[in-house]
């Protein structure tokens, strides 16, 4: 379970502080595919990176399990991170490494026997479909597949955590929907908690169980995501719906 | 063409030992450039205020030092380090004479381009490491050395072409090298038939530098795939 208390995060920028989240409550349950819907600049990026501290809050707290791994630094710190895997919109794969080998970094990290990683990373990429493009460059690959070797590699120290962090936006429509699947597939078997964000209310309904609405640093809604887009209580998810229904009419 | 026969007869061994020279000093101030400049410019990337470990105090210190370094003319330089040259490697004439002062010169520019080549690497991957728990260390030798190779070769060939020209000055201490040559033999003696054929010989060693180092970046950089 993941909980996040009273999370604020301020940057002191030219003389003022800019207040990107003020005041987070959220619980995630073990399991769920958590949703952090918002706008462009809402602060979903930031609140994200604060559970694998990336961001480090300004006050607040957040759980994971029991643990309050706020301030963790140095090896604490490291080991957290192993725990918890991460994919981005850009991939971030190295463009350096074959598919293989970035698939095998985070167990390079650990000092890993290199025929154990090879096997796990092997295994993993017959997981997500990849399986005979292991000597490939990511330059050789396309955006789906890209994202499909980043999940892999995300996956390579079987975290119980996976955050996502608008992994989508730069796919098309069909590629975006086996991203999705591949997702939902990683959650039920593998029972890996995913919290997604994402400017798009149709991708989160499409996998998100549960979901927070979060508007300048605010959430303003949370919820099972039925519940939020049947009855939308806040003015934003209101025009979210709306604006899209706009889009998609 | 007899012209050249006797030409190359009596300036072929003088030009080729020249040639020889020029390439010795050059390969090794840059290797040792390189061993003195690539951390130098490491600590200034990863010291820096958007850095892995922002130390303000290093940063600066450093920052003075490459940029002094740089600051001072190479012929300067050379003539200031005399007793310091002498000291390293008992001599402060010929080629290792000329290494001394063209490493000291040298490595603040290879500091700035590793500097440069670092920073060109990616900002997500840097964060994709660290999301995975990679150590500063870490980071820093297996995603900013490792997916600025490309870039860092590309700078090899401009701090060796650079170096060429610097060795060249070298020869006004009697350094030995091409530069020596043209010197001597074009500007004290006037005989410019020699200063042409050193003149033609850097050019031909910097198409081959430049060449060599192009196709050695494009071949190791796998997004040319």
């Amino acid at each position: 379970m993941i909980r996040i208390e009273h999370l604020t995060k301020t940057y002191a920028t030219d003389g003022h502080d800019r207040c990107v989240l003020d005041d987070i409550n959220l619980t995630i349950n073990d399991g769920d595919i958590f949703g952090i819907i918002g706008e462009s600049g809402a602060g979903k990026s930031t609140l994200v990176r604060c559970i694998n501290l990336l961001e480090h809050p300004t006050s607040g707290r957040v759980l994971i399990g029991d643990r309050d791994i706020t301030s963790y630094t140095g090896k604490e710190l490291i080991t957290l991170r192993r725990g918890i895997g991460m994919i981005f919109q850009n991939f971030s794969l190295f463009q350096q490494r074959n598919v293989l080998s970035n698939v095998e970094f985070p167990l390079e990290l650990q000092h890993e026997d290199k025929a154990k990683s090879h096997a796990r990373a092997s295994e993993l990429l017959e997981m997500v479909g990849l399986g005979d493009k292991g000597s490939y460059y990511p330059s050789q690959l396309s955006g789906g597949q890209q994202q499909r070797v980043a999940i892999a590699r995300a996956l390579a120290n079987s975290p119980k955590i996976m955050l996502c962090d608008e992994a989508t936006s730069a796919l098309d429509t069909m590629t975006t929907h086996s991203i999705l699947e591949l997702l939902k597939t990683i959650n039920r078997d593998l029972g890996v908690t995913i919290v997604f964000i994402t400017h798009s209310l149709a991708v989160a309904e499409s996998i998100c169980n549960r979901i927070a609405v979060i508007d300048a640093g605010h959430i303003v809604e949370q919820g099972a995501t039925a519940d939020v887009f049947k009855n939308p209580q806040a003015k934003v998810t209101r025009e979210l719906l709306g604006m899209e229904g706009q889009v998609l009419a | 063409m007899e012209w050249f026969q006797s030409f190359f007869a009596q300036y072929g061994t003088l030009l080729a030992q020249g040639t020889w020279d020029t390439i010795v000093m050059t390969f090794v101030s840059t290797l040792f450039a390189y061993v003195i400049g690539i951390p130098l410019g490491v600590l200034v990337v990863v010291t820096a205020s958007d850095g892995l470990r922002p130390h303000h105090a290093l940063n600066t210190v450093l920052g003075w030092i490459v940029n002094i370094g740089r600051s001072i003319p190479f012929i300067i330089l050379l003539v200031a380090l005399i007793p310091f040259t002498r000291w390293v490697v008992g001599t402060s004439l010929g080629v290792p004479g000329a290494i001394v002062p063209l490493v000291i010169s040298a490595a603040p520019f290879v500091a700035r381009m590793v500097e440069q080549s670092l920073r060109e690497v990616d900002g997500g991957l840097v964060e994709a490491a660290q999301s995975f728990g990679a150590s500063s260390w870490q980071i820093v030798c297996k995603v900013l050395l490792h997916e600025g190779l490309p870039s860092l070769i590309r700078g090899v060939s401009i701090t060796f072409i650079t170096l060429f020209g610097y060795s060249a000055m070298a020869g006004t201490v009697g350094a030995g090298g091409l530069g020596d040559i043209a010197i001597r033999y074009g500007y004290q003696r006037y005989q410019n038939d020699v200063m042409f054929a050193t003149i033609i010989i850097l050019i031909v060693l910097v198409q081959i530098v430049q060449t060599a180092g192009d196709h050695l970046a494009f071949k190791l950089d796998k997004r040319n795939r």
